[in-house]
């Protein structure tokens, strides 16, 4: 029976060692895990009031709050192209189209829901404001609509309000206006429906 | 002196010489099951959540895009899980006074966090990254499942290296076109010569080597 106390020992030491996470679950914090050393018990820590990240210094006004000395940014400062156009339609269809619908009626999903129904992006008053309102109502927010800041950075913000631009343009362009592939186009869409 | 032991048992000691390599075989066959099964890896296990939110109702049925909440899966390594505002974004009109909902208005309310119960937690030594998987055309149901068919969340993969290395080693078995990653139900009949195509177009390198993933 002596001679067996080794092996019985041996395999216990396996048995237990295989037990042991340590590797799995060490002392360091992933993104958002829980810890004890603050109050809040978050290991991410929120950004102090008053600092700024390095690199991350919002000095442009036109840029980060649209507007300029107390005017509203006219246009979009950014290069408006095809690609910012692409980006715009996919940040508003994630962000906006819950709400306003993919097409800004507002009619989403959201509203059919039960939530307060959003002014038409295609309201001629809403037409006739300058971009940098549309930026600052997706920044801070505006009526019941909450801040998208969080949510969406800046570059994106403005790439949805060229977006929402192409939107109002395509809603209430005359058919004259159109080439001849576009109406070709929109005739086959039509019918296909 | 009469033998202990009958002729009869001769056959006995044969088999179970012959039998032990079974025996051992099926031994280690079992072992691999248990570890591969949901109770070792904790794969269709739904974790009870303080709120009980439904992937499937928010995604599935209201069409919520994955980025909508998840807002830093393109960017980062950690698919965030959203702070109570995002909630509170439709929450404050929608189902405002259910009591259901109390943990996230109270969590509103005080600041202090929502301990949501993580699902999908890989080992601290495996350095993943959701961007790069993201960016390089591989869908969220290709790890996740159909989430927007689930209530609660569950794991439906191993999550375990041999998985891992599966994909690693053949990504043309899963990439998809980059538009669809976020598309929940897509599906290709012709995955063999898209996948080779993507794999070239988007220039993913079939990499195994420990260090892409322990460091």
């Amino acid at each position: 029976m002596n001679r067996l106390v080794p092996y019985i020992v041996v395999v216990l030491l396996v048995a237990v060692s295989a037990c042991r996470q340590d590797m799995h679950d060490q002392d360091k914090y992933e993104a958002l895990e829980k810890n004890e050393f603050f109050d809040d018990q978050r290991a991410s820590r929120p950004r102090l009031p008053g600092t700024v990240a390095r690199g991350h210094l919002q000095a442009d006004d036109a840029l980060y709050r649209g507007e300029v000395d107390g005017a509203l940014v006219a246009q979009v400062p950014l290069a408006i192209d095809r690609a910012l156009l692409a980006r715009g339609r996919e940040r508003f269809d994630i962000y906006c189209s819950p709400c306003h619908d993919r097409v800004g009626t507002g009619n989403g999903m959201i509203v059919q829901r039960g939530y307060k129904q959003p002014a038409s992006l295609h309201d001629p008053r809403l037409r006739a404001l300058p971009d940098g309102y549309f930026f600052q109502a997706i920044t801070n927010g505006f009526g019941v609509m909450p801040s998208y800041a969080g949510q969406v950075p800046a570059r994106d913000r403005w790439a949805i309000v060229a977006y929402i631009r192409a939107l109002q343009l395509s809603q209430s362009a005359a058919l004259a206006e159109l080439d001849a592939a576009d109406v070709d186009r929109l005739q086959r869409a039509g019918e296909t429906q | 002196m009469a033998q202990i032991f009958h002729p009869s048992t001769n056959t006995f000691s044969k088999v179970s010489i012959f039998g032990a390599v079974f025996l051992v075989g099926g031994l280690l066959w079992g072992l691999a099951v248990v570890n591969r099964s949901g109770y070792a890896t904790q794969a269709g296990v739904a974790r009870e959540q303080p709120v009980p939110f439904s992937h499937r109702h928010h995604s599935g049925e209201l069409g919520l895009d994955c980025r909508y909440c998840h807002t830093s899966v393109e960017d980062s390594s950690s698919a965030n899980i959203p702070p109570t505002q995002t909630c509170i974004n439709c929450h404050a009109q929608i189902w405002a006074d259910s009591p259901t909902l109390e943990p996230v208005r109270a969590s509103y309310r005080s600041g202090e966090s929502i301990q949501w119960v993580k699902v999908h937690d890989l080992p601290d030594f495996v350095y993943f990254d959701h961007s790069i998987h993201i960016n390089k055309g591989i869908g969220c149901a290709s790890c996740h499942g159909r989430v927007d068919e689930m209530n609660l969340v569950r794991q439906v993969s191993t999550l375990q290296m041999e998985w891992c290395v599966d994909c690693h080693r053949n990504p043309a078995a899963h990439v998809r076109p980059k538009e669809e990653v976020f598309n929940m139900s897509w599906f290709t009949q012709d995955q063999e010569a898209l996948g080779a195509r993507l794999v070239d177009e988007y220039h993913i390198e079939s990499r195994d080597d420990c260090s892409v993933c322990h460091r």
